[in-house]
């Protein structure tokens, strides 16, 4: 099994630790890693993105060519957009609906998700709602993740083992929090994957 | 592990007693790998952030006098703050083992260009290491120590942000203890007065046979024959990845040369250059095999890369760039949608240096607008909508020289924005200059408490700012400390405009803590004591 996959966002969203729950689910059974993060000048507020590739033959390059990603994961719909050349065409596009508009000219929300309705392969979800049903919109990177699962062939509980083992410093209730977003992102991920 | 964390961990590993380092992106995270480390607290291992890449590197080569293995990493810009003390340790040598490392930034992720430190490298005339992937990042500098130990000589490792920011998985060797002290065999050695000095270059100069020898046997350079002869690949590291990756099976028909140690293995090349009718030359930052191997006039062999348009000549390399330099088909997956628009960064809601801009522009206003010179840091993003405070931002420590220069040329008055670990940085002989000539410039240094753009680091002005100035010279009545609050507004245009009309130095000091810094420790101190009460 091979997976490439883009993770997008604006920073502080949350998506190295999509990339660190995924990348050490990976680990644990056995599979070869690479991922590639951008840091710096991303960090107040700009676009940040990470190639994530794990595969159980050695991977190559640290990058994912274009056309050639399984998956977009993105918290944040405009970035979902933004790395297009890179997914595959039968690839997925997953994305919270919820707009982070922090830039003056931020195109009409409508037209955004116009555009991602118009990828054959996409799924939608209000992440930040359904976060904060979950007890904290700072949760909607995990509902992302969870709606995400299903497209990555790993068993469910390597996912969750991995929360497990990465926000257990957080405290009881964070990784609750945490596990019943993931939860609900992968219902709703079974719930509307073929609509 | 990162990049960056495989050579940290390379170097505990391999018997390192000190790392010296001013942060850059993408090289911050070797030093703060060692900063974090147990067995580097255990050992003694120093690992405080320098001044500047200047004096890291200048102290790297002294803890190297000592007999102690040394490190000094930088960005790629940091190497030209380092250019002195670097090109001249070449010409005195090493003693214990001494690694540079430069991490540079093709297609400028972040920094103001993309130099390809390799050509430093080749100046100084010295061995150059380029990992390939992270393990070998890690296996490079134990490598590199017993080189640089062997022939007295310091080594420079040059990454890039691909390697510096991507994770992979490392093996980790034995770890081996640190050197113990001891001199250099000639206590001659570092004293480069002319009549030693010639010795020294001489003898530099006769190891560079050695050194490619060592290069035609490095575990770092392979030669792997292919049928096709129609073309020979001179990938240089990372490049190599890119390649492999339009090759699933691993197999690539024509001979391949995997560079990863320099000066190049001669005999290698030769070999390419005699079996195959061209060679594509790969390599990330400037062309800078493909120069050597085409010669001045570029006849003879065929050979093709960044300079003849088969790899665009700027830009960092990437699978697909590689593919249609081999005459692959390239691939695509959706275009984007013309309604994506760039998201830049922007200084934090809250952030200080919003403040002290706002400010700044109202004290301004009455003036022809351009005469803010600056610097690099968050307050970079001054430059941009809506704030647009800012005229400059080329090298760090500039604002204040180019406010100085300017003002010289009649540009009165003239501004220098620069942060406080900027200042200390390469601000203060600027400072120093201005003082001299009683220069008729304001200087606002952005007092955050902290290095915030690099990630928060530890700033060398913490406490000691106006202590400095006035060391420098600059009068007492005219440095003045601010608090950067929406309700000091009126107050500080006040005194920025003051300050304007004084004619001679003036520094301004609005001091307020990085709101992410703030974040920072409060999020420690509640760490540290959960961690006492558990
Ligand atoms: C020679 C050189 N070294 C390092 C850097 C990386 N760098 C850019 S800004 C910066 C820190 C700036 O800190 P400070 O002046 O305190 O400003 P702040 O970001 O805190 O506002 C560093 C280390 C660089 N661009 N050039
Ligand atoms: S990190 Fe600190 S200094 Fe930088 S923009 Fe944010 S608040 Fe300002």
């Amino acid at each position: 099994m091979k997976k490439d996959i883009i993770l997008a966002g604006v920073g502080g969203q949350g998506i190295l630790s999509i990339a660190a729950v995924i990348g050490y689910a990976a680990l644990e059974q056995g599979m070869f890693l690479k991922q590639s993060e951008v840091h710096g000048m991303s960090q107040r507020g700009g676009d940040v993105v990470s190639n994530l590739r794990i595969s159980h033959n050695e991977i190559a390059s640290d990058l994912i060519p274009f056309g050639k990603a399984d998956l977009i994961i993105a918290v944040e719909p405009l970035e979902s957009l933004r790395y297009l050349p890179h997914l595959a065409r039968h690839g997925w596009l997953i994305s919270s609906s919820t707009p982070l508009n922090n830039i003056p000219n931020y195109p009409e929300i409508e037209e955004v998700l116009e555009a991602i309705r118009g990828i054959p392969n996409h799924l939608l979800l209000d992440a930040e709602t359904m976060a904060k049903e979950a007890g904290s919109i700072k949760a909607a990177n995990m509902v992302i993740l969870g709606a995400a699962t299903p497209f990555l062939e790993m068993d469910f509980h390597l996912i969750e083992n991995a929360v497990r083992f990465l926000f257990n410093k957080k405290g009881e209730k964070v990784l609750e929090m945490n596990l019943i977003a993931l939860r609900a992102g992968k219902e709703f991920a079974y719930l509307h994957q073929r609509s | 592990m990162l990049g960056d964390e495989a050579i940290a961990q390379g170097a505990l590993d391999a018997g390192l007693s000190g790392i010296y380092a001013y942060p850059g992106t993408p090289s911050t995270e070797i030093t703060e790998f060692v900063q974090n480390s147990n067995y580097a607290r255990e050992h003694g291992i120093h690992c405080t952030w320098s001044a500047n890449e200047k004096t890291a590197m200048e102290a790297a080569l002294g803890m190297s006098y000592a007999g102690k293995r040394a490190m000094a990493c930088m960005k790629h810009v940091g190497l030209n703050v380092a250019a002195d003390p670097f090109v001249n340790s070449a010409i005195t040598g090493a003693n214990g083992g001494l690694i540079v490392v430069a991490a540079d930034d093709p297609s400028m992720h972040s920094s103001q260009n993309e130099q390809d430190s390799r050509f430093f490298g080749k100046f100084a005339l010295i061995p150059i290491l380029e990992p390939s992937n992270q393990q070998e990042a890690y296996d490079m500098v134990r490598y590199g120590f017993d080189l640089s130990e062997k022939y007295i000589v310091p080594v420079l490792m040059r990454i890039t942000t691909r390697m510096a920011h991507s994770r992979a998985g490392v093996v980790r060797g034995e770890v081996r203890p640190q050197n113990e002290l001891h001199l250099p065999a000639d206590l001659r050695q570092f004293v480069l007065l002319p009549n030693i000095a010639k010795k020294r270059y001489k003898n530099l100069l006769s190891n560079h046979r050695h050194f490619i020898q060592e290069s035609e046997g490095s575990p770092f350079n392979t030669y792997i024959d292919g049928h096709d002869k129609s073309k020979g690949i001179l990938v240089c590291g990372l490049a190599y990845n890119y390649l492999m990756e339009n090759y699933p099976d691993g197999k690539v028909p024509y001979p391949v040369l995997k560079i990863g140690q320099y000066p190049l293995p001669k005999n290698m090349i030769e070999r390419m250059a005699e079996d195959c009718d061209e060679i594509l030359v790969v390599e990330d930052g400037y062309p800078m095999v493909e120069e050597l191997l085409k010669g001045y006039l570029g006849i003879g062999l065929k050979i093709k890369g960044r300079l003849d348009g088969t790899i665009p000549r700027d830009g960092e390399l990437n699978p697909n760039i590689v593919a249609v330099a081999l005459g692959m088909e390239d691939t695509f997956g959706f275009p984007v949608p013309d309604l994506v628009v760039g998201r830049p960064p922007k200084l934090c809601a809250g952030c200080p240096h919003i403040d002290s801009y706002n400010a700044l522009n109202e004290a301004l206003s009455t003036l022809p607008k351009g005469r803010v010179f600056s610097d690099i840091g968050c307050y970079t993003l001054g430059a941009l909508y809506p704030y647009e405070a800012i005229n400059s931002c080329v090298d760090m420590g500039a604002s204040i020289t180019m406010a100085k220069g300017a003002a010289d040329a009649g540009m009165i008055p003239s501004v220098a924005v620069i942060g406080d670990s900027t200042f200390t940085h390469s601000g203060m002989t600027g400072l120093l200059d201005a003082v001299t000539e009683k220069s008729p410039i304001t200087v606002l240094i952005l007092d955050n408490a902290t290095t915030a753009m690099t990630g928060g680091q530890d700033s060398a002005a913490m406490g000691r700012l106006e202590e400095i100035c006035r060391g420098l010279g600059v009068e007492e009545e005219h440095i003045r400390v601010v608090r950067p609050l929406k309700k000091f507004h009126a107050e500080i245009v006040q005194i920025i405009e003051e300050e304007l009309a004084y004619q001679g130095v003036s520094v301004i000091i609005p001091r307020r803590e990085c709101i992410v810094s703030i974040d920072k420790r409060m999020r420690d101190k509640f760490k540290n004591k959960q961690t006492e009460t558990s």
